[in-house]
């Protein structure tokens, strides 16, 4: 087991290097950072020495990868690649543009992206799968045409229909909860309850329709047939055969998001005010603040890698015929 | 009137995109398996009816997309033997139609159907100076009384309801009469229902806008209509476009790990996990914010700001592409790494067929189903995506029309009083029909073309188009 961890971890350091190459690559070499400083001072009328100051200021003004100019290790570490992209391997992101501690500014901001998206993901699974093994149950028959029919019409609005539309149903007209806003401690709430509803609304069409489908060829296979033919009942064998084996394609799909959930929803954390990472991340994008969105591209894909690990071992839970050698 | 074609890279790729999607559709019809997928899909009323209102949409997007200037009158008649002179303003076709809808401004927000204006301006009348809601300048201005209007806009619905039952009685005619009997296996009645509902939705609009605004005006006093028509192009070219960028990536990428294996696969699956990790959204976040400023450090690459929306449009669906071939890479794999096993590729390499030929002849045509499925299951996640993106501010520059813009500009004044709903409405619903058409389609296509719903048992996804 533990020498499976260490090759899983293994394997993720080149795609770490690979994602943190790409990054680099985006936003050091697309566009160099004197047209970054141009961009950041204004296209026009902005001074040589102005640009040089503001690259001095962020320490963009060292080479990109190869300093030649200093002697031994000094070479490789005086670059940019080194203080701005593999600094971020032990956790150092750098500063904002308003000068903040980007690693300081997450680990506040993760707390409340994990209020709103741990409830959203955990009701939201309880729901769908219950819709879905409840028309799978009554497959075939109108039931289950207007229940999909329903899920296919849900998947089709917009995310931001779901999220404008219940912000205005329930915060400005009905005045049940604030509009936008956080709290601390148990006072927070008021504020969570509708976007985590909107949330479990918004993704219940696409993901009902998924999980009737794992259900529906779980019920196709053998054992299933094999136990109807012992003349077990079928609620016995949704509940006792079928719900245990579909668990399997069901976490491949759901484990992996769940260290994910760290970064919150963009839309959700923007729309209702909410101080996480997603409200975060938007914010960086808006102000063109390229040290924080490099950031969190890397947390991000450090989160799924994560992820992906977790999944591994999640089937040993399930599975019991899944052994790591 | 003279006119000069405008030519912009967006309108050709639209086209040229349809062009190939026919003749590709018209050459896998003998492959014999894709032909059976094409004709089960021809017995589908869901898809038979869906596609009509996708060839709707097409047909909006594909007109908007032939853009001209035209000609400015001669000031004098010394120039009237002058050179000509075009417009600067870029107008498509589609502008041509619906030139009222274009042309009839208002001052600002106006409601649906209204006669008023939103907000109040102060207006000089002989007694002082009062505050009135005054009246447009186009909506219900034929109107003496305004007490009217609801006669009115009842006389132009029942007109237009009475001529769409007319038009779809002759259609159920016709249909009976030709499609029945010469394509037994056509299922007309998806596509007559389809045609019915749209002609009975847009007749009946068409009487209306003729007086009124229909679904109303926004800030500027533009009609939402008119916009939200406007719109699809932009959602069409970020949902095809996009698939012409991912495409032979994937194709490609997909195809050589499965086949070759070896280190190949490695570097290639390497690829894809690394693109993979990173959450879509900031990936896209990351290229676009790197692509505004390769736009904005070199304003001298664009002649004109049309130019320069057109393909920042561009930008975004080559970023999209590159972004989200990854899963159909890697379901191409797959699959090819079991068509390679199989005896018949395994006699033709006995035979010394080259691989690039056991590729195109052998493999290629078995996975175009999987290929198909992909295509028409992503369009309606990337018009989705685009309203998002625009949101998030990395979607399409904010002058191109799109429902993403439409959606963002209207957000902040549902909280005026009373509230701006209309522009969020009908983007909405604009967005809603075509996505629901087209996952309704992709269903149908699935059903068709995907060899495990073959012999659906009990149950079967066949049996619930949704």
């Amino acid at each position: 087991m533990l020498t499976y961890l260490l090759r899983r971890l293994a394997y993720a350091i080149p795609i770490l290097l690979g994602v943190n190459l790409l990054t680099f690559a985006l936003f050091f070499m697309v566009n160099t950072p004197d047209d970054m400083a141009r961009m950041q001072l204004g296209v026009k009328r902005v001074t040589a020495e102005a640009i040089e100051n503001w690259k001095q200021e962020r320490g963009y003004h060292l080479p990109l990868l190869w300093n030649g100019q200093t002697g031994g290790l000094e070479k490789a570490t005086q670059t940019i690649f080194f203080t701005k992209s593999a600094r971020m391997f032990i956790g150092d992101f750098g500063a904002a543009e308003d000068g903040r501690d980007i690693a300081r500014e997450i680990r506040t901001r993760m707390m409340p992206s994990l209020l709103i998206a741990l409830p959203t993901f955990l009701i939201g699974i309880a729901v769908a799968v219950t819709l879905a093994l409840f028309l799978a149950f009554f497959r075939a028959t109108r039931l289950d045409f207007w229940g999909v029919s329903l899920a296919v019409a849900l998947m089709s609005i917009s995310g931001l229909f779901y999220i404008i539309g219940g912000q205005y149903l329930f915060a400005k007209i009905l005045l049940l909860v604030p509009i936008s806003g956080f709290g601390d401690g148990l006072d927070a709430w008021r504020f969570v309850i509708l976007p985590v509803a909107i949330g479990v609304v918004s993704g219940i069409g696409a993901n009902v329709r998924w999980y009737r489908t794992i259900f529906l060829e779980e019920t196709n296979k053998e054992y299933i047939r094999a136990a109807r033919a012992r003349g077990l009942p079928e609620t016995a064998i949704f509940f006792r055969h079928l719900l245990k084996n579909a668990m399997i394609p069901i976490l491949t799909g759901v484990v992996v998001v769940i260290p994910s959930l760290f970064m919150g929803s963009l839309l959700m954390e923007s729309f209702f005010g909410i101080p996480g990472l997603g409200s975060y991340t938007i914010d960086a994008i808006n102000a063109q603040d390229f040290s924080v969105v490099r950031a969190m591209v890397f947390i991000g894909s450090v989160l799924y890698i994560l992820g992906l690990i977790l999944t591994d071992f999640s089937y040993t839970l399930v599975d019991p015929r899944i052994r790591f050698a | 009137m003279s006119i000069q074609v405008v030519f912009l890279w967006s309108d050709i790729l639209l086209w040229l995109l349809c062009f190939a999607a026919l003749v590709f559709g018209l050459r896998s019809m003998r492959v014999i398996h894709l032909a059976r997928g094409w004709a089960k899909l021809a017995r589908n009323p869901v898809a038979t009816g869906t596609a009509t209102v996708l060839a709707a949409f097409l047909l909006v997007g594909l007109l908007d997309s032939l853009h001209y200037r035209e000609a400015l009158p001669p000031t004098s008649d010394i120039e009237q033997n002058a050179e000509i002179r075009y417009g600067v303003e870029v107008i498509s076709a589609l502008d041509y139609f619906l030139h009222p809808l274009r042309t009839q401004h208002e001052k600002t927000y106006s409601a649906p159907f209204a006669t008023r204006l939103y907000a109040m301006e102060s207006v000089e009348t002989p007694t002082g100076v009062t505050r009135i809601y005054p009246r447009l300048a186009y909506g219900g201005a034929y109107l003496d009384d305004e007490s009217d209007k609801m006669a009115d806009i009842l006389t132009r619905l029942m007109t237009g309801i009475f001529l769409a039952l007319i038009l779809s009685a002759v259609l159920f005619i016709v249909f009976r009469h030709t499609l029945r009997t010469k394509y037994p296996g056509f299922a007309w009645q998806g596509m007559l229902a389809a045609l019915c509902g749209i002609a009975l939705i847009f007749l009946p609009l068409f009487f209306l806008t003729d007086g009124y605004h229909a679904l109303g005006t926004d800030k500027v006093g533009q009609d939402v209509l008119y916009q939200a028509l406007k719109s699809v192009r932009t959602a069409l070219i970020i949902g095809l476009v996009t698939t012409l960028v991912m495409l032979p990536i994937a194709v490609l990428l997909g195809i050589a790990a499965g086949y070759f294996r070896g280190w190949i696969d490695d570097i290639i699956q390497y690829i894809y996990t690394v693109l993979n990790s990173i959450p879509g959204v900031l990936l896209i976040a990351a290229a676009v914010l790197m692509m505004q400023v390769v736009i904005d450090t070199h304003p001298e690459w664009f002649s004109t700001a049309a130019e320069r929306a057109d393909l920042r449009l561009l930008a975004l669906c080559l970023i999209l592409g590159v972004t989200t071939w990854t899963s159909l890479a890697r379901l191409l794999r797959g699959e090819t790494l079991k068509l390679r096993e199989l005896e018949y590729i395994e006699a033709a390499r006995a035979f010394g067929v080259p691989s690039g030929r056991i590729i195109i002849r052998h493999i290629l045509p078995n996975l175009m189903h999987i290929v198909i499925i992909a295509l028409v299951m992503d369009f309606s996640a990337l018009v989705l995506a685009e309203a998002v993106l625009s949101y998030v501010g990395i979607g399409v520059d904010p002058a191109t029309t799109s429902f993403g813009t439409m959606i963002n500009n209207a957000r902040m004044e549902l909280s005026r009083e009373p509230a701006v709903w209309w522009s969020l409405a009908a983007a909405f619903s604009f967005m809603f029909a075509l996505v629901l058409a087209a996952n309704l389609f992709a269903d149908a296509v699935r059903d068709a073309f995907d060899p495990r719903f073959e012999h659906a048992p009990t149950g079967g996804t066949c049996q619930s188009k949704g």
